[in-house]
């Protein structure tokens, strides 16, 4: 029996185990998926707690229930991984499994012990994240009776999961107090490290002058070193200040823990690897999949689905002694609410930023790329249905995994 | 096109000012794209610009500012001294290389 582990069973790891087990003779491999937590959570409907949109019970399933019958499951975090000696080893009784083919999907998430002042006495109460299912649950509560105030969303660094979720966040928000009749109480800024309000420069100059339509201010170039949690302000390395009532963070993004005690990433716990075909950098019985990885796109479920439409025929290749073709192109498609039932769309790869035009279809869409529609707010609603019915059950979508020039215009 | 004349080459900017060319650079232009920053040149700045050029060299694109600051051992307070204003452009412009790619 040849033995594929993969470390991880969220949005890439159970994509990864499901398709592999409909490819892979199950006869003669073991398919084994590890993961700390017994529930899968449908993260992008995280934006959508804080304004009561959705409920938590609306982004919680069983993680078993979404992993194949023949693919074996473990509940238990996981201690290291050793890869000169093929091995991992698990927290829970120490227990060491062994591996033929590894498969890295550990993800990333917020560190706001990272930022001093964040967490402490003002931590879910004028402090809040939204990319955790307690803090999206905590800011809920908040904003049903907050009267109004100086509501500041600032993001700590890049890179970040689903960069494009603090803009959905800020535009929602405009919408949500507009709806309670407090807008005119509410003051909303968006605080980011980066030079525009998103890191390409088209979607920039679009997202920008969707800020200003709503009133929104934006603070660009501020790269936060504390809070003063007492005094209610943001202080950047520079010694700017910006003062909030209610401070909504992305706080530092970093890979697993897993990774650091492994010794196998970045400064970031992201693990070095090849951006065109996924494979370890430094070892090459190990694939990254998902948010794990530093390839320079963005850490997005869209992004973990175009990766893995190209790491399963080609590990499949790989498997029987073929090189692995570079494939992946950085692929990313994001759905972006903009409030009041509108939404735009951005696609885009490692060399081709958001471009203006139609999707999927040239010329036809139903969506429209980086422009407002109420069809795009739809595909947003409607992808809820596909994560789940779809895409974590191992089936493919209707379109290629490799973006597409047609239909678009610069 | 930009272009910055360094003694008697002329070496050619993009549209931001970044080296088209890492190849292109020496201390002399150094010197000079520090000082179109407004930024004249101690040992502290060249531990850093040093730090970065190694890395370009090594791992084939610029560091961001954690990697710089863990990296060169500078915290990243000084470098906002330092490099004013986004650091990590700052050192990637006066060293030669790419603008940061780090953020997508």
């Amino acid at each position: 029996m040849k033995r594929l582990l993969i470390l991880g069973g969220g949005t890439a790891g159970t994509m990864a185990a499901n398709r592999l087990a409909q490819e892979l003779d199950l006869d003669e491999w073991e398919i084994t998926v590890v993961d700390q937590s017994k529930i899968h959570y449908y993260q992008p409907g995280f934006l959508f707690i804080p304004f009561e949109i959705y409920k938590k019970r609306d982004v919680i399933k069983p993680r078993r229930d979404y992993l194949a019958p023949g693919v074996q499951v473990i509940f238990s975090p996981i201690d290291v991984i050793e890869p000169d000696r093929n091995r991992v080893r698990l927290q829970e009784g120490g227990r060491w499994l062994h591996y033929d083919f590894l498969i890295i999907a550990t993800g990333t998430s917020p560190h706001p012990e990272e930022t001093p002042g964040l967490l402490g006495s003002e931590w879910y109460h004028s402090i809040f994240d939204f990319y955790t299912i307690d803090g999206a649950v905590h800011l809920a509560r908040r904003l049903r009776t907050w009267e109004g105030g100086n509501l500041v969303l600032n993001i700590v660094d890049m890179p970040i999961k689903c960069p494009v979720a603090p803009l959905e966040f800020i535009f929602l928000a405009d919408w949500y107090f507009h709806e309670q009749g407090i807008r005119d109480k509410v003051k909303l800024t968006f605080v980011t490290p980066l030079s525009g309000a998103f890191t390409k420069p088209k979607a920039a100059a679009v997202l920008g002058n969707m800020l200003e339509e709503r009133n929104i201010d934006l603070v660009t170039d501020f790269m936060v070193e504390r809070v003063d949690p007492e005094q209610k302000v943001l202080i950047s390395y520079d010694e700017q200040e910006v003062p909030y009532d209610l401070l909504v963070t992305i706080p530092l993004n970093m890979g697993s823990d897993v990774i650091a005690r492994s010794g196998i990433g970045d400064e970031l716990n992201y693990v070095p690897t090849d951006k065109y075909t996924l494979k370890a950098r430094d070892f090459d019985n190990i694939f990254v999949l998902g948010d794990a990885s530093n390839v320079p796109t963005s850490k997005a479920g869209s992004v973990a689905h175009f990766m893995v439409d190209v790491f399963v025929p080609n590990f499949l290749r790989y498997i029987d002694g073929l090189d692995l073709k570079p494939t992946f192109d950085g692929h990313a498609n994001c759905y972006i609410e903009s409030g009041f039932g509108k939404g735009i769309l951005i696609d885009f790869n490692y060399d081709v930023e958001p471009l203006p035009g139609k999707f999927p279809l040239p010329g036809l869409g139903p969506f429209s790329l980086l422009q407002e529609s109420v069809t795009n707010h739809w595909g947003k609603m409607i992808f809820r249905w596909m994560y789940w019915h779809i895409l974590m059950r191992g089936r493919t979508l209707p379109m290629p995994a490799q973006m597409m020039m047609a239909g678009k215009w610069s | 096109m930009i272009t910055l004349k360094v003694n008697d080459r002329v070496l050619t900017l993009d549209e931001e000012g970044f080296l088209v060319n890492p190849a292109d650079w020496s201390e002399e232009a150094a010197h000079l794209l520090a000082k179109s920053e407004g930024i004249e040149l101690t040992e502290r700045h060249w531990k850093v610009i040093r730090f970065a050029r190694e890395y370009y060299e090594t791992n084939g694109a610029s560091p961001t500012l954690r990697q710089i600051s863990k990296g060169a051992g500078v915290p990243t307070k000084e470098l906002f001294s330092l490099f004013p204003k986004g650091p990590a452009k700052k050192v990637a412009r006066i060293a030669g290389i790419p603008k940061p790619a780090g953020c997508v």
